[in-house]
């Protein structure tokens, strides 16, 4: 059967499973867009801006474990998407990513809207592509949703020159991959399996340490059983949250820059660190050689090159957390840890980093610790970067996987827009809270246009603190209250601009209005706007500055009982 | 990084796919990891679809560590080994444009016999010579060479190979790969 290229992509994406693509059109992608009517399976959704369709895409992708897709046409629609790709790439999220470009003959030319756009790319992707041959759409879209989606995941590009997409060739969907120099490892080495189980044995005061990978492998069930077995107290970075429910007894939260003390000071005094699904980044260790100096280490990891790079290790094990946690599984032996988990209870007694201070005043903790309340924890939350980020790690708890999403590696402000409206696409029957910062919002704010158009009742809680606040918070700390470039004099209204998007929108000022907003934004038929104006220097706590130590750690000093 | 051994050269070889792109994707990890090359070879394999390329690596063991397994990462590498440790044999090629007036021609014609270099070009006042072997060869001759006066130096990257039976790169050959051209993608570059 002959094909034009553009048929084509939209051939292998039916194949490959896609429902839906994020995306704005443009001269070079052009010919793609006209024959999208041939295939209604193919919902597309057109955004504002195309960072709004990567992370829409990106959000989708975290929401469902399925590869997001976003097109856009060369040139700015193609630089248009990048933090959207850095975004995926730092976060190991599986994005499939369609670019259009100048025809063939062009390349090279500085043609109009012409782009380097595999050269741009090239570190921010797990691969990319440039397709000469129309021949080599099918086997290279079967490549990159291969790639995007199996060992770690990441985003995968693919550039097709205009005249790609208007040749005619013959089209055949490949059944086979053929990609010798990839071969993401699965099973783990069993005697490396067997050595931790022996760690883990012999442990007096072991902590797991579990990052996005337990959601990525989806072992939600594994990273549980390895806990309840043993009586091991799970921490979670932040891209981690969610993968052990936080009602756990065996929870206990968040270590790092800000994190709760009790986690960090866990981690201080554990005897034994098992890492899974994560990387040892810089907010979780602060500084390296100073990081969990007392505890031996395994660390669980797909990727090898996360092996070594940051922290050294005693046990190393590359492979599918799913698999590997399983085989361990059978080599632990059941213990009570009773000792060690009285004294994280003594630790957590000691440093309530949660507590929120009595005041009159609209806190922005205390408006999160609501909405997991009015909520009852079932939402799915999407965040901005910042102080609200930070507080929504904190003060809400997730217990199931796939319901927090945020930007972790990139911080990418702008995320809780786009990325809300990706999440909502992907679950539909869930209700999905953007939490914002009043800076990240107006970032993006242009996809509401897309979420009122397309009937995606995402809920938004700006967190208004009228400033970019969690930068504030560190000319506070760091810069003597020099408050350069920080504070936004003229926010807009933003429940006019709610009315001009012609959804609902809340102005909250008081502690007594933050329920019955959020339970009147939830029965609202669609997107709505709930401005909390809430204390416009509040700090997150604690805090342990970056490239310090947990001896560092700054508590709010109502909630320190006792200094360890 | 971790650094518990010291910085020395390590030399490690890799299969890599040949086509357009790949030496970009390698040399743009390099960059952006800050990892530091000493020198790079490359040059087609024993297969038609695949290059060797040898990279003279300086840093730590857990720095080459990271480069082998960042390489590896690489959707186009197909194998990665480090050869430090190995008994490898490793040779470069270097031409030498030299001053040499009629009076040092001589000497200059047996110093290149000693260190079995060849004259490959002979001027009024310049020849140039062309010698291969390892680094430590190539910069005593270099060194013997100085007080003539070197006008030019060109040298190519360091290639190896490990000694003995096993090959330490090679591979069966992949099925189904047609000529290159048929594959398609250019990937940057
Ligand atoms: C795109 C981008 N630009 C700049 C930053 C640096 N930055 C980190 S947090 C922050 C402030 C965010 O302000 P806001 O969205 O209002 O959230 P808040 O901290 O006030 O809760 C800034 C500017 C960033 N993370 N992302
Ligand atoms: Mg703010």
């Amino acid at each position: 059967m002959k094909l034009t290229g553009s048929q084509m992509v939209c051939e292998s994406l039916i194949q490959e499973g896609v429902d839906v693509i994020f995306g704005l059109p443009g001269g070079a992608i052009l010919p793609l867009y006209q024959t999208l009517p041939e295939y209604p399976a193919l919902r597309h959704i057109l955004v504002r801006h195309e960072q709004g369709a990567a992370h829409a895409a990106d959000g989708y992708a975290r929401a469902t474990g399925k590869p997001g897709v976003a097109w856009a046409t060369s040139g700015p629609g193609a630089t248009n998407l990048v933090t959207g790709i850095a975004t995926a790439q730092m976060d190991s999220v599986p994005l499939v990513l369609i670019t259009g470009q100048v025809t063939r003959a062009a390349i090279g030319s500085d043609a109009f809207q012409e782009t380097d756009t595999t050269g741009i790319t090239l570190p921010i992707t797990k691969h990319n592509y440039l397709v000469m041959n129309a021949t080599d759409i099918p086997r290279v879209i079967k490549e990159a949703f291969h790639i995007a989606s199996t060992g770690r995941p990441g985003p995968v590009l693919i550039d097709l020159p205009k005249d790609v997409l208007q040749e005619l060739a013959e089209f055949k969907y490949p059944e086979t991959l053929n990609l010798p120099g990839y071969k993401p490892a699965t099973g783990g080495h069993p005697s490396q399996i067997t050595k931790a189980a022996s760690l883990i044995n012999q442990s007096n005061k072991p902590v797991i340490l579990a990052g996005h990978g337990i959601i990525i492998s989806n072992a939600f069930n594994e990273l549980k059983a390895l806990a309840e077995k043993a009586q091991i107290p799970v921490i979670t970075t932040l891209l981690g949250i969610s993968s052990f429910p936080e009602d756990h007894l065996l929870s206990v939260g968040m270590p790092g820059m800000h994190g709760v003390a009790y986690a960090s000071l866990a981690i201080e005094e554990s005897d034994l660190l098992i890492a899974v699904g994560m990387r040892f980044d810089d907010r979780i260790t602060g500084k390296p050689s100073a990081f969990a100096t007392n505890s031996k280490k395994i660390h669980i990891d797909i990727d090898p090159s996360e092996i070594g790079k940051n922290i050294d290790v005693e046990v190393p094990i590359v492979g599918d957390l799913k698999i590997v946690l399983d085989k361990l599984n059978t080599k632990i032996k059941p213990n009570t840890h009773k000792q060690w988990l009285s004294q994280i209870d003594e630790l957590k007694s000691n440093h309530p980093s949660l507590d929120i201070r009595d005041t009159k005043k609209l806190l922005p903790q205390f408006v999160i610790k609501e909405l997991w309340e009015a909520t009852k924890g079932e939402s799915v939350i999407v965040t901005g970067v910042g102080q609200h980020q930070m507080w929504a790690a904190q003060h809400y708890q997730y217990t199931e996987p796939r319901t927090w999403i945020t930007s972790g590696g990139s911080g990418a402000m702008g995320f809780e827009v786009p990325g809300a409206m990706g999440a909502q696409v992907g679950a539909p029957s869930k209700v999905v809270w953007s939490i914002a910062g009043d800076g990240g919002f107006q970032m993006t704010m242009g996809e509401i246009a897309t979420m009122v158009e397309n009937k995606i009742p995402v809920k938004f809680a700006i967190i208004n603190n009228g400033n970019l606040g969690m930068v504030r918070q560190w000319q506070e700390f760091f810069y003597k209250k020099d408050y350069v470039a920080t504070i936004y004099k003229n926010n807009p209204d933003f429940t006019k601009l709610a009315e001009a998007f012609n959804i609902l929108g809340i102005r909250v000022t008081r502690k007594d209005q933050v329920k019955p907003a959020i339970l009147e934004a939830m029965e609202y038929p669609g997107p709505v706007i709930v401005d909390f104006v809430v204390e416009e220097e509040e700090n997150v706590y604690p805090m342990i500055p970056a490239g310090q130590t947990v001896g560092d750690m700054v508590e709010e000093p109502r909630t320190t009982k006792a200094k360890l | 990084m971790n650094n518990h051994s010291q910085t020395s050269k390590h030399t490690i070889s890799a299969l890599v796919l040949d086509k357009p792109g790949v030496l970009n994707r390698i040399s743009s990890m390099f960059r952006r990891r800050g990892f530091n090359i000493a020198s790079l070879a490359v040059g087609q394999s024993e297969n038609p679809d695949l290059s060797r390329m040898t990279f003279v690596v300086v840093g730590n063991n857990s720095v080459v560590e990271q480069v082998t397994k960042h390489l590896n990462k690489l959707i186009d590498v197909i194998k990665v080994l480090d050869l430090s440790s190995e008994n490898v044999i490793s040779r470069e090629l270097a031409l030498f444009r030299i001053n040499s007036s009629s009076q040092a021609r001589s000497e200059i014609m047996n110093l290149s016999n000693i260190f079995r270099a060849n004259v490959v070009d002979i001027a009024r006042n310049t020849m140039i010579l062309e010698i291969t072997g390892d680094e430590e060869k190539i910069v005593a001759f270099e060194e013997m060479l100085r007080p003539f006066g070197i006008i030019e130096i060109m040298r190519t990257g360091t290639i190896s190979l490990k000694r003995g039976m096993d090959a330490s790169t090679s591979l069966p050959q992949p099925k189904e790969r047609k000529n290159q051209s048929s594959w398609g993608e250019a990937a940057s570059v």
